[in-house]
Formats: structure tokens, C-alpha cells, sequence
């Protein structure tokens, strides 16, 4: 039950507290590029959702098998970013291969994720914070499911900046940061709520 | 000055195209670790080695690597670079090894990098290829070190972490909090885009160019052409 309680809260605060975007400053870039329409944000965030579950599997086995056994923890870096980038390529393969619909959904953002420092990030952190691998999938879940909430968010928020008139010299990236900031304040609401969830 | 001189190159990435407040690359370490200027300018500097090493190692190897695996190979030698300088980092300046935290492992996902791999180091000769990750490096530590100024004095009092007591009862506790580095970032660029008015080059020119997904990209994703 205790274990379950840590589930929980972990998975509560990736999605909400410590938001990705919003709190952390991981994977900004799809966030301000492919916000632009819902579908689009739901396709991106979805994949990097996929990608962040398939690639915590992979990286924490290895990690704690391959490189703590054998002493090479400074290979992080470079092994996890191959391992990133090939399982992205595979997934691709693979989804063409089994799910063409599903894969002519994704198959567009599933690439450019490869770049994508939201993915890399969590892998890491899921190291650093300690986590046991049960934790390490909650943990990615939460966070790309914060991601995607993000984008869903963002993107309702994008398409009435679309209908305004914007001084010019804010049009473009500007005026989008400058949203995106009032989501992230909106989310700094919820920073109390993962201390009291079971008190 | 013209337009393939040495100095040109050199002053093409700290100035005409900064890569933080002109082609907007390399937005997550920026908005990350501005909350202090000793930060931002540890931050600078490792991404500025990193840079002019990966860009010095990919131009000399632009006619061995092939085509069709570049990406991958550009990956691993960016990631080599970032793996010394965090080990040279954690050896000599733990402090701020444990301020950047995550982000000194992210240099390796940073746009900035292999976005110069692909648009400059991939097509010019080794010389040309370090100054234009001198200059681009210098560009993105001082737009960094602007941004940490501004939120450091503002939002925290202080300036690389000596308080200034008179600026205390002053200080507005928002920009060193996330949404404030948001605000700050997007109101430099307005400026920037005001400033330069007419005279910087169009963000249309080279977004796609610089973006690291471009040799997989199909337009359908990204609405850069739209945007701009």
C-alpha cells in the first residue's frame, strides 16, 4: 500500500507540479512549434508520451546492469542518446510494419523526438532521483503525460492569439512565450498539492 | 565587412544571427539555468567548448562521414564532447556541476550545436567552422548572462550570487520562478526584433535550415513557414 501511495504521488507530481514544460524547461522547442493546432498537439505529445515509457524501459535495465555493474556510469550520456535515437527508428519501422493508421498519425513527429532534451531528461533524472524501475515508469508516464496536457493546453491558448491583433514586433515566438508563461503560473498553483494528498 | 572574411563569421553568431535572441535555438537550457548570472555563464562557456570542438572534429570529418548516417554520427561526437566537459566540470567547479544538474548532460539534445554541425561545420573548413562556434558560443553566453541579469537583479536582489541590499524590499520574487524566465525571454526578443528592425535577416531564412530535424522532416509537422 505504501508502495502504491508513492505511485501515486510521483505520477501527481510529474504530471502537474513538476511539469516538464512548464516547471522544468524540458522540450520546449515541440512545445512552441507544434502547438499550433490541437491535433498536431495531441499527435506530438502522444508520440513523445510512447517514446518516454519505451525509452525508460530500455535506458534502466541497462543502466543499472550494464553500466553500474561494470563502473562506466560517465558513459551515460552517449549510451543513452544511441539508445534513444535507435529505439525512435525502430519504433517507426515497427509501426509502419503493424499499425500503418497508427503510424500515419505519429509516424510525422516520431523523428524529430530523437532531439528532443524532454526525453533524454526524464531518463536521467529517473537515475539521479533513485527510483526503482516500477517508479522510473510511473515517473515517465506522469511526465509525458504532463507533456501532453501541456500541449493540449497550450495549443486552445495558441489559436485565440491567432484571432488578435499583436504589436508587430511581438508576433511569432514573442507574444508565444509570453503564453506559455501564463500557463506556467496557473500551474505553480497546484505546488502544494502532492504534500497533502494522503494527509 | 564581407560577407566570407574570418571576422564576419566571428561576429555573425554573437550579433547579426545570435543564436538565443535572433534564430531562437537552444530555448530549454536558456529559460533553465538563467536564474542566476554564475549559472548562465557556466552554462555559456560548456556549451561554447562543446561547440567549438564538435564543429572543429565534424568539419574535418565532413567528407569521410556519409550522407545518409550523419546525424547519427554528429550525435555521438557532440556527445563525447559533452561527456569531457562534464567530467572536467565536475572536477574542477562542483558547484556549478550541481547547480546545471541535467542540463550539463542536455548540451547534447541543444539545437545549437547540431544545428551548426548541419548548417555551418558540414560545408566549411575546419578554421571558419571554430570561429563560427566561438562566435556562436559567445552570442549564446551573452544572451544568457542578459537574460540571468535581468531575472538575478530583479527577481532574486543579487548579481552571481552577491546580494545588493538596497534593491532588497524591491525585489518581485517572479522572475527567478519559471513563468518569469518565460516573460523575461519573450520580451528580449520583442526588443531584439525592434531594435534590428529591417536589418536582421528574416527568421523564415533559416529556420528550417538550422533545425536539427531537418533532413527527416516532412513540412506537415512543423508550421515554421506558416509562422513566420
Amino acid at each position: 500500500m505504501e508502495e502504491f501511495k508513492t505511485l501515486i504521488v510521483i505520477l501527481m507530481s510529474s504530471v502537474l507540479v513538476n511539469n516538464y514544460v512548464l516547471n522544468r524547461f524540458l522540450g520546449i522547442c515541440p512545445f512552441l512549434g507544434v502547438s499550433k493546432k490541437i491535433n498536431q498537439a495531441v499527435g506530438m505529445g502522444v508520440s513523445v508520451t510512447l517514446v518516454m515509457l519505451v525509452a525508460t524501459l530500455a535506458t534502466w535495465p541497462i543502466n543499472e546492469f550494464v553500466l553500474e555493474r561494470f563502473g562506466l556510469e560517465y558513459l551515460q550520456t552517449i549510451v543513452f542518446i544511441l539508445i534513444i535515437a535507435s529505439l525512435v527508428q525502430i519504433l517507426e519501422i515497427v509501426l509502419k510494419k503493424f499499425s500503418p493508421s497508427l503510424h500515419q498519425g505519429l509516424g510525422v513527429y516520431l523523428p524529430l523526438i530523437t532531439t528532443n532534451c524532454a526525453v533524454l531528461g526524464v531518463c536521467i533524472n529517473n537515475i539521479n532521483d533513485g527510483y526503482t524501475f516500477l517508479q522510473s515508469v510511473v515517473s515517465s508516464l506522469g511526465c509525458g503525460l504532463g507533456f501532453l496536457l501541456a500541449m493540449i493546453l497550450f495549443s486552445g491558448i495558441r489559436s485565440r492569439i491567432d484571432e488578435t491583433e499583436v504589436p508587430v514586433f511581438f508576433r511569432g515566438v514573442a507574444i508565444t512565450l509570453i503564453a506559455a508563461s501564463f500557463i506556467s503560473l496557473a500551474f505553480m498553483g497546484f505546488a502544494g498539492i502532492v504534500d497533502n494528498l494522503f494527509a | 565587412m564581407k560577407k566570407n572574411s574570418s571576422l564576419y563569421v566571428l561576429f555573425n553568431g554573437i550579433l547579426r544571427e545570435n543564436p538565443v535572441l535572433v534564430l531562437i535555438l537552444g530555448t530549454c537550457p536558456t529559460l533553465a539555468t538563467t536564474t542566476n548570472v554564475f549559472g548562465a555563464f557556466g552554462m555559456g562557456v560548456a556549451t561554447l567548448a562543446v561547440l567549438i570542438c564538435s564543429n572543429m572534429i565534424i568539419s574535418l570529418l565532413r567528407k569521410i562521414i556519409p550522407d545518409s548516417v550523419r546525424i547519427p554520427c554528429y550525435i555521438v561526437i557532440i556527445a563525447g564532447f559533452v561527456t569531457v566537459v562534464q567530467m572536467l566540470v565536475h572536477a574542477f567547479v562542483p558547484a556549478l556541476y550541481e547547480m546545471l544538474g541535467v542540463y550539463l548532460a542536455l548540451i547534447v539534445v541543444n539545437c545549437i550545436i547540431l544545428g551548426r554541425a548541419e548548417m555551418f561545420a558540414s560545408k566549411n573548413s575546419v578554421g571558419k567552422s571554430a570561429l563560427d562556434g566561438l562566435g556562436m558560443g559567445i552570442g549564446f553566453t551573452l544572451a544568457l548572462c542578459a537574460i540571468a541579469t535581468i531575472r538575478e537583479v530583479v527577481g532574486a536582489a543579487s548579481f552571481a550570487g552577491i546580494a545588493i541590499p538596497f534593491l532588497e524590499p524591491l525585489k518581485i520574487e517572479f522572475f527567478v520562478k519559471a513563468p518569469g524566465g518565460m516573460v523575461v525571454y519573450g520580451l528580449l526578443i520583442a526588443l531584439v526584433g525592434r531594435l534590428t528592425k529591417g536589418k536582421s535577416p528574416k527568421k523564415k531564412d533559416f529556420t528550417c535550415v538550422g533545425c536539427p530535424g531537418m533532413s527527416f522532416c516532412t513540412k506537415s509537422t512543423c508550421n515554421v513557414k506558416k509562422e513566420v
